[in-house]
């Protein structure tokens, strides 16, 4: 009975000594701008600066001081500043990036076309019908995004997914969830923002939705800044070119372009005149 | 002779992940690239020779004292030491190739496949230098069956025609199943 036990222990106790022993003699010293890099570091782990992890993002910045310290978007400006106080860089510029939500077909304007009863998550009603509306392209609903998100910043209203900016770090996990891919990640300061990305014909997308991108065209040549491109049946704005005066939103037929800057009630009245038609 | 029988037929015929299933784990989750499966295929190698070299003898005594049943116990606990230790070696003196193996050493140190290996070298009863051989012959086997299906896997993940339904892991195991059934050709080739 206690020989087994003895060897065990034996070999145990031998194993730890030799790691022990092997710890000291073969120490590789830890960088020490690693461990302050990492201790400035939120630790959310989200992988949005394109490391695996926040670990993996300190290495990679002490080991070449040349990478942005900005590109961690949970802890944003503050962050990227302390990061490069350590490095003894420029801090580069760290603007706040949000996920912007590129369809605006809530329940009164994108036509329902079934009533599902299936999985109540988004990617099996892609997987299986394609979506649940009339638009096969836009915000299908269910809430993956929401249910992706950690930081609670991202809800259904009215069967479209809404984003409060105000809790949005930019990880860009609910657009990498979202299996329509009709969320992306942009620079807060850009307010006004497409809410399509139905790139069907002005008509069929119309049928579909009554707040989709027709493609008329009128917000580009509105656009004093030429910043409005439509290609592909769908309006973009080029974030870096847009002033957000808003003039292409007002301008708008049917309502895709948005200004944030303006709190509008959800389902405003063209919504149901449309319904009707 | 003997000992290239072992190591082929441990490579052909009873391949430890296609014809023994055994470390399906890591063949299934590090197979997506063909360069991270190869790394991972090399790391494996390395362990289980090493491994080998370290149980063998410390078989022969737990058979001294006649408690040969607490070999399972015990060679997980050598193994993960030994892991350790290589992973500190290598980090050490050979910091490319300790950043090139990367995440895949201390994940092998939970790969079924090297525990497989060391006890079915007791099992079969070969001896220290056909251990050794038998080791070899598994490692390689691996390091096949991961590249044959990462090289599979890439190309069936830029294919168009995959049915919806397939897509991901249903497509994964079948090419898994498939490339299992085709290793089964080998059988009876050696002993």
């Amino acid at each position: 009975m206690l020989t087994p036990i003895l060897i065990v222990v034996a070999v145990g106790l031998v194993c730890a000594a030799i790691l022990t022993i092997a710890s000291k003699v073969f120490f590789v010293p830890v960088d020490e701008t690693f461990a302050n890099l990492r201790a400035e570091l939120p630790g959310a782990n989200c992988g949005a600066c394109g490391y695996n992890g926040c670990d993996d993002y300190a290495n990679a910045l002490a080991e070449d001081h040349s990478l942005s310290c900005s590109l961690c978007p949970v802890g944003g400006a503050d962050v990227a500043a302390k990061l490069a106080e350590v490095l003894g860089v420029e801090a580069g510029s760290a603007d706040k990036e949000v996920a912007v939500v590129m369809c605006n077909g809530h329940k009164d304007a994108a036509k329902t076309i079934m009533e599902y009863k299936g999985v109540q998550t988004c990617s099996a009603a892609k997987q299986f019908f394609g979506g649940l509306s009339a638009c096969p392209h836009g915000c299908i609903g269910l809430g993956d995004c929401a249910a992706a998100c950690d930081f609670d910043a991202i809800h259904i209203c009215d069967g479209v997914a809404v984003v409060n900016r105000d809790n949005c770090v930019g990880c860009g996990v609910c657009a990498k969830t979202c299996p329509n891919s009709v969320i992306k990640i942009q620079t807060a300061k850009n307010l006004v923002v497409v809410q399509c990305k139905n790139t069907d014909k002005g008509a069929v997308a119309r049928k579909a939705c009554s707040n989709a991108c027709i493609g008329c065209g009128k917000c580009a040549k509105t656009c004093k800044f030429e910043a409005i491109t439509v290609e592909n049946n769908v309006a973009t704005i080029d974030p870096v070119k847009c002033k957000n005066c808003g003039m292409c939103a007002k301008e708008c037929p049917t309502g895709a372009i948005n200004n944030m800057r303006i709190k509008k009630a959800p389902a405003a009245k063209p919504a149901e005149a449309k319904v009707e038609a | 002779m003997l000992a290239i029988t072992i190591i082929m037929s441990m490579i052909l015929v009873n391949n430890y992940v296609l014809a023994q299933f055994l470390g399906i784990c890591p063949f299934l989750g590090v197979s997506k690239k063909l360069d991270s499966a190869f790394g991972m295929g090399v790391a494996v190698i390395f362990v289980m020779v090493l491994a080998t070299l370290a149980t063998w003898p410390i078989m022969q005594v737990l058979n001294k004292f006649d408690i040969a049943y607490l070999q399972t116990v015990v060679f997980i606990l050598v193994i993960a030491s030994l892991v350790q230790l290589v992973e500190m070696l290598l980090k050490k003196y050979i910091p490319s190739l300790h950043k090139a193996l990367g995440v895949f050493l201390p994940l092998i140190t939970t790969n079924c496949a090297v525990l497989g290996v060391c006890i079915s070298n007791i099992d079969s009863g070969y001896g220290y230098f056909l251990s050794i051989c038998n080791a070899i012959g598994a490692g390689v086997g691996f390091l096949l069956a991961m590249v044959l299906f990462a090289g599979v896997r890439s190309k069936l993940e830029n294919e168009n025609g995959v049915p919806e339904a397939f897509k991901g892991v249903p497509l994964t195991l079948i090419t898994a199943a498939m490339l299992s059934l085709a290793f089964m050709g080998f059988s009876g080739l050696f002993q």
